[in-house]
């Protein structure tokens, strides 16, 4: 049972997007199988949640090879949850696809390469072998190479240029260290070179390898100095993958340095730790910096990514249970509400007829539904009271306290100012400003056989928002678990390597 | 042997950058072949090279006697040296493509996407012309 589970979410992605490619001309067909594929994939997810939830890490090893030699895939805390996420944002992005896709996309594969990429990004949280992780990645990939440029307008494909080769670049890195890992100890396996590094006297080679893994994934997760491909790109293709690429592919990234930098890398927390800390600071101003330039609001969003990143990163280098559970419910906050202003920009493009702030306006007087469901979520990115950013970045400046890194928690609070500035300026342009070219230029409602499937996912990711800041204890406590799990590591090496003794607690 | 196929790596990532770090996107892409290739070689030295002999039992035995060729860097390798096939294969039809769309295969000239004043009309994809390549 736990088996299937486990690689669940993978194997039915992959057999949905498998489906939807011989499907792709017959639109109701698609359309159908591609919803009930994130369904199960979402019902699959939880149950794997519930499972972590109640009995721990549980891991699977493939055709009973036991680790280190064979495929494992693990689920603890942390991956249990991110898959959680990609099941949810899964099916809510598959939802705003059916109003947002047109038929030519369609055609071209548009629901194929979706499913794929969910794949990737599961298999990417499920795997407990480090060669695996890059085989993950380059399926993820290789997918969101696919979507990025597909429709094939001349900007998609500039972006589509800089994404690839900058994403080509860091996975060669990421390979080359994954070599040097394997050459100092011999084994791919993640749970078993935390064991082995323990009698690897080499420090200084190790630390070289540390910072390769650094560069290579902070290539993917958009840190500091490495993210100009993200504003450059983010902004090409249509919104639904705009949005799922902002809710999963950058903390792929993170979850990678999370793993690595709890399980691997601990040798010298002083220097590797310390970095990640420096990285995160600039990461998060630079971001907001960045984002307050911007007048075209995806590409405005696309720069509070890169600052929103910087905060998850901050919670991975103070390197206590708080911090890295702070990290974990930052990444939950941050995916669900920055994927839902990037959906309701496709729905401010649509009603105001441009994601240009100078080109639109009124929304608030014209249509005070769409401006309050921005609202929830741009205060909610911002961190106001109650709202879920709020807890996210209050775990994250009290671990900073305890650590007495008070300057991170200085900046960490500061950038959250300048979010806010540049939120209350789509605010101010889009929502208060008359409509440049007259009121009777902005649509008052959609289509009706899009507003549904265009607002349906906008209000539940709105009322989720709302829903993790009230409800802030019971989610605060899976982070919490999450961040112990991932801090003592014993559980999560145990499921793996002594999977022969445990294989039989679990059902 | 190990030190021929560190400076084989060496010289080939200095190979590659040097190509990486050209304008023209074409020698980009030769030079992410370049460096991939050293990534495959790193591999195949983290593996220690032993000979090659292949790994087998001789019969009647339970395990090697002799020293034998080391046989995960072999499969890492195969595993990199496909999907490095399957992006070099994407990458030369999307550099294609750039070109038939944009008229320039050089970096500095493609100013469509980054522009802060960039007339965002054009950004929304309307499906005209959608590409086989992305499909497929």
């Amino acid at each position: 049972m736990t088996q299937t589970l486990l690689i669940g979410p993978v194997l039915l992605s992959f057999v949905t997007g498998i489906l939807c490619y011989v499907f792709r001309h017959n639109t109701w067909v698609c359309r159908s199988l591609s919803v009930a594929g994130s369904v199960l994939v979402l019902g699959v997810s939880a149950g794997l949640f519930m499972v972590v939830w109640s009995h721990g890490p549980v891991a699977m090893q493939a055709s009973n090879w036991p680790a280190p030699f064979g495929i494992t895939f693990v689920a603890d805390m942390l991956s249990a949850v991110m898959v959680l996420m990609t099941g949810i944002m899964g099916l809510l992005v598959t939802v705003y696809s059916l109003g947002d896709i047109t038929q030519p996309l369609q055609r071209s594969g548009y629901y194929a390469l979706y499913h794929v990429l969910l794949a990737g990004v599961a298999g990417a949280f499920l795997t407990g072998d480090i060669f695996n992780l890059y085989v993950w990645f380059e399926v993820m990939l290789m997918a969101s190479f696919g979507l990025i440029v597909l429709g094939g307008s001349k900007a998609q494909m500039d972006g589509g240029i800089r994404y690839v080769a900058i994403n080509l670049v860091s996975t060669v890195m990421f390979l080359m260290s994954v070599a040097m890992l394997y050459g100092m100890t011999g084994t791919l396996n993640m749970a078993d070179l935390h064991v082995t590094l323990r009698d690897i006297d080499n420090p200084a080679l190790l630390t070289v390898v540390a910072t390769l893994f650094i560069l290579g994934f902070g290539i993917k997760s958009a840190l500091f100095p490495l993210f100009f491909w993200l504003p450059a790109s983010y902004h090409t293709p249509a919104v639904s993958v705009t949005a799922i690429f902002g809710a999963l592919l950058t903390k792929v990234g993170v979850y990678a340095l999370i793993r690595v930098f709890t399980l691997i890398f601990t040798h010298d927390i002083g220097f590797t730790h310390n970095l990640l800390l420096i990285i995160a600071g600039f990461t998060m101003v630079t971001g907001v910096l960045g984002a307050a330039a911007q007048m075209e609001v995806r590409r405005l969003l696309s720069f509070h990514i890169i600052s929103q990143i910087g905060y998850m990163i901050m919670g991975l280098a103070l390197f206590t249970p708080l911090g890295l559970a702070a990290a974990l419910f930052y990444m939950v906050h941050n995916i669900v509400a920055k994927t839902n202003l990037f959906l309701i920009s496709g729905v401010m493009q649509r009603l105001g007829g441009s994601f240009h702030l100078y080109d639109i306006g009124s929304f608030y007087k014209r249509t005070p539904f769409v401006a309050i469901l921005f609202m929830i979520s741009a205060f909610g990115l911002a961190g106001m009271p109650p709202l879920s950013g709020f807890w996210g970045k209050f775990a994250l400046v009290k671990a900073s306290l305890e650590t007495e890194a008070y300057v991170i928690a200085g900046v960490a609070l500061a950038v959250g100012l300048m979010t806010l500035f540049s939120m209350t300026k789509i605010w101010g342009e889009a929502f208060w400003k008359p409509h440049p070219r007259g009121d009777d230029a902005l649509l008052t409602r959609l289509e009706p056989h899009a507003a549904m499937t265009l607002m349906a996912p906008i209000v539940a990711l709105a009322i989720f928002t709302v829903l993790m800041g009230l409800l802030i204890q019971p989610v605060f406590d899976v982070a919490l678990v999450a961040g112990n799990q991932v801090m003592s590591n014993q559980a999560y090496v145990d499921a793996v390597l002594g999977s022969r003794e445990t294989a039989h607690v679990v059902p | 042997m190990e030190t021929l196929l560190a400076l084989l790596v060496g010289f080939l990532t200095a190979a590659g950058i040097y190509m990486m770090l050209n304008l023209n996107l074409v020698r980009f892409m030769f030079g992410l072949v370049l460096i991939s290739n050293a990534a495959n070689f790193t591999i195949l030295a983290a593996g220690r090279y032993e000979g090659a002999v292949p790994a087998l039992v001789p019969e009647g035995l339970k395990t090697v006697t002799t020293s034998v060729a080391n046989g995960l860097p072999q499969a890492l390798i195969l595993t990199a040296i496909v999907i490095s096939f399957g992006i070099l294969a994407f990458s030369v039809v999307l550099i294609l493509r750039t070109y038939q769309e944009l008229g320039t295969v050089r970096s500095d000239r493609m100013r469509i996407a980054d522009t802060t004043d960039y007339a965002p009309k054009a950004t929304a994809p309307d499906g005209q012309g959608a590409s086989e390549v992305a499909g497929s």
